[in-house]
């Protein structure tokens, strides 16, 4: 067998290929590890070598926004826990980040609407099919509360007495309320993604639904505690070296399974892709490492805070990246639907 | 209440989506064992519904210069060569001197070819790859090549020859994804069972383009919406045939309701299979597939994938419900993992 190197000679074929197989060439990738030699030859007929299946048209402001919600969901968390812990310092860093992200996040997702001034057509409907409509009521449940619990933290610099000043006694309550409430909503903001892109044709993304909830939601706190950790006091940061190693945890086992997919996990593994997500997972680890070694040090707080916000960077575009891919490239879309119809019609003998 | 077939499996999808006593299901049935190419229902389309321009350039890679069904092409005809008999007595090239398929190369630069149709993402470029071994397979003889087949190897060289052509168009599917993940509701179900897009509502969101398991719907890049095949709706309302089946001058493109239809194109296999073309089979009329039936089905004349159409389709939304399920777990998880790290023991 000649490798991978194609295109190849056409002289060069063994078997006498039926419509079935269309010819007998057998690619062998260059893989290590166990997984990679599950992955079938890419032995299938196509159109030209067109894509068979339309790319998404998503810009890079979803991936963008997968890792903008993901760190304003996380950050809504820790501001609820430092809240219902005393730690007054984490608990603004929390809620300010929490805000940040969600407006970041709304403006990513208006902007690469091919109609932005049609956003409010979000809200037209609620649909349980689509998890987009989900989304949007999630984020329309979770915003204004982080927002509220954002703006509460200003409280002390009002006067201290008139009207403005009944404002600052009540911030405090309606602060703690609106922080809860986000927090609440915030597992369903980080976690939906996961489905708003496995709700989808792209075989990458859809193939993967197990695993995408968690290495969001992993991605998400990881991400969350990275900023903490850069922002805020070091007396207040000993939860969030826990949460970061729960983070990982997270990420890296409901993700394990990413490159196990056979043929449609490849792009997780190789190419620019699979580069992003292996670097994603290496800073993940190096990133909680540190944290759970930096104790009082602010230095190496924020070195740690620093590869986790990048960790999730990388693996959120890393995702994203992957599933371009697998839409782009007809093999992914012919070769397991091909293995899906030899199965089902397993007793029947193929010429 | 929802059908417990709502998400997968047959159903009829127009009393599912909430019509009482609806007309019966319309459709197309495309018989590519009569399609001569002649791209008169792309045109045609184009000009009842308004559908602007989709650029003037060769693709380089056969006689399809549409390439795929895009934003501003409804109707796309594919176009293959392939060096097989095309399943009747007489060698279509007897007395003519046939020969080697155009190399690989030539193929895989083809295959690099993209076209500005003002849309998104249109027909981006293929796989070289993929290209390459189309053309160094049975499947692909090289259109257009620079000489009439074969000339110059002579008589014993000779290969027989046929050509594919199959009119695609959107499959309006009983359980259509576009619809099932579209966040406004711009795409929609009507009366006839067929899927629509509503243009004054849709924002360009760009979900159903990602969840479309054939590759149909896309993006118009000028305007920023998603546009698709409506099945001409607005001219079956007052009960007349969409445009492109009126136009097909071989009735390769049959409009009517589905039930006619796919006892029509039963017969039709089973007549091609008495006069000696056994690769005759259909295409997307099975309510048990993927997607439940295809509302537009084909006769095709080999495997799908070499009209550049999916194998084995199914509707992403069948898994919707196990993946809130993994989505609520990692939710759970995620919660307890902020309890934990807050709530224990601080070093």
């Amino acid at each position: 067998m000649t490798g991978a190197t194609s295109p190849e000679p056409a002289g060069r074929r063994e078997s006498p290929a039926g419509p079935d197989q269309p010819d007998g060439q057998r690619r062998r990738r260059a893989g290590h590890g166990g997984e990679q030699l599950t992955v079938p030859p890419a032995d299938f007929a196509s159109y030209y070598g067109r894509p068979i299946l339309k790319p998404p048209v998503w810009k890079h402001d979803i991936a963008g926004y997968l890792f903008t919600g993901g760190l304003a969901a996380g950050s809504s968390l820790i501001g609820a826990g430092a809240q219902l812990t005393g730690r007054p310092g984490l608990r603004a860093v929390g809620r300010w980040a929490a805000l940040g992200g969600v407006a970041a996040s709304t403006y990513l997702l208006v902007h690469d609407l091919g109609r932005p001034d049609r956003f409010h057509h979000m809200l037209r409907v609620a649909k349980l099919t689509s998890p987009m409509s989900i989304g949007t009521w999630i984020l329309t449940a979770f915003g204004p509360m982080a927002g509220v619990a954002a703006v509460a933290e200003l409280a002390p610099l009002l006067p201290r007495h008139g009207p403005l000043g009944l404002a600052r006694r009540v911030a405090p309550t309606v602060g703690n309320v609106a922080g809860l409430a986000a927090a609440a909503t915030a597992p369903a903001l980080a976690t939906y993604t996961g489905v708003l892109l496995a709700d989808t044709a792209v075989p990458a993304w859809h193939d993967a639904y197990p695993s995408l909830p968690f290495v969001f939601a992993g991605s998400a706190l990881a991400a969350a505690s990275g900023v903490g950790l850069i922002a805020a006091p070091a007396a207040q940061t000993a939860p969030l070296r826990k949460l970061a190693l729960a983070a990982a945890t997270i990420e890296l086992v409901g993700g394990r399974r990413l490159e196990r997919l056979g043929l449609t996990g490849e792009p997780y593994g190789h190419g620019r892709s699979g580069r992003l997500v292996m670097a994603g997972r290496a800073l993940l680890a190096v990133g909680t490492a540190t944290a759970l070694l930096s104790r009082r040090s602010r230095i190496l707080s924020a070195i740690s805070g620093a590869a986790l916000v990048a960790s999730s960077v990388a693996t959120r575009f890393g995702v994203f990246e992957a599933g371009r891919v697998s839409a782009r490239d007809p093999k992914y879309t012919v070769v397991p639907q091909r293995e899906r119809l030899a199965q089902k019609n397993e007793p029947a003998t193929r010429p | 209440m929802p059908h417990v077939n709502s998400l997968y499996g047959p159903l009829d999808p127009a009393p599912d989506a909430g019509y009482v006593d609806p007309p019966p299901r319309m459709g197309f049935f495309t018989d590519t064992s009569v399609c001569i190419g002649c791209k008169a229902c792309e045109v045609a389309c184009k000009e009842w519904n308004d559908v602007p321009t989709s650029g003037l350039d060769l693709l380089g890679m056969s006689y399809d210069n549409t390439g795929a069904l895009t934003a501003n092409s409804w109707r796309h005809v594919a176009f293959v060569e392939q060096p097989r008999s095309a399943g009747w007595a007489t060698p279509a090239f007897e007395h003519e001197p046939d020969g080697p398929p155009i190399s690989p190369e030539t193929a895989a630069v083809g295959a690099r070819t993209g076209t500005d149709t003002g849309t998104d993402p249109g027909l981006p470029p293929g796989s070289p790859a993929a290209a390459a071994r189309m053309s160094g397979g049975p499947e692909f003889l090289g259109m257009p090549g620079a000489q009439p087949p074969g000339r110059g190897t002579g008589v014993e060289q000779r290969t027989d020859f046929r050509w594919l052509m199959m009119s695609d168009v959107c499959k309006h599917c009983t359980h259509a994804a576009c619809l099932d993940v579209c966040p406004t509701g711009s795409l929609f179900r009507t009366e006839f069972g067929t899927v629509v897009v509503q243009e004054d509502i849709c924002n360009g969101c760009g979900y159903c383009i990602s969840a479309c398991p054939y590759g149909v719907i896309d993006q118009r890049k000028d305007d920023g919406r998603a546009w698709k095949c409506t099945l001409c709706y607005d001219r079956l309302g007052v009960g007349m045939t969409p445009a492109c089946a009126k136009a097909c001058p071989t009735e390769s493109i049959q409009y009517g309701a589905l039930d006619d239809l796919r006892e029509r194109a039963a017969a039709r296999v089973a007549t091609l299979h008495e006069q000696g073309v056994p690769d005759a089979r259909l295409y997307g009329h099975d309510p048990n597939d993927g997607v439940g039936g295809d509302g537009a089905f084909f006769l095709l004349l080999d495997e799908p994938e070499v009209y550049g159409l999916p194998p084995d389709p199914i509707v992403t939304t069948r898994d919707l419900p196990a993946m809130w399920k993994r989505a609520g777990l990692a939710a759970l998880a995620m919660a307890a993992a902020t309890a934990l790290a807050f709530l224990g023991r601080q070093p």
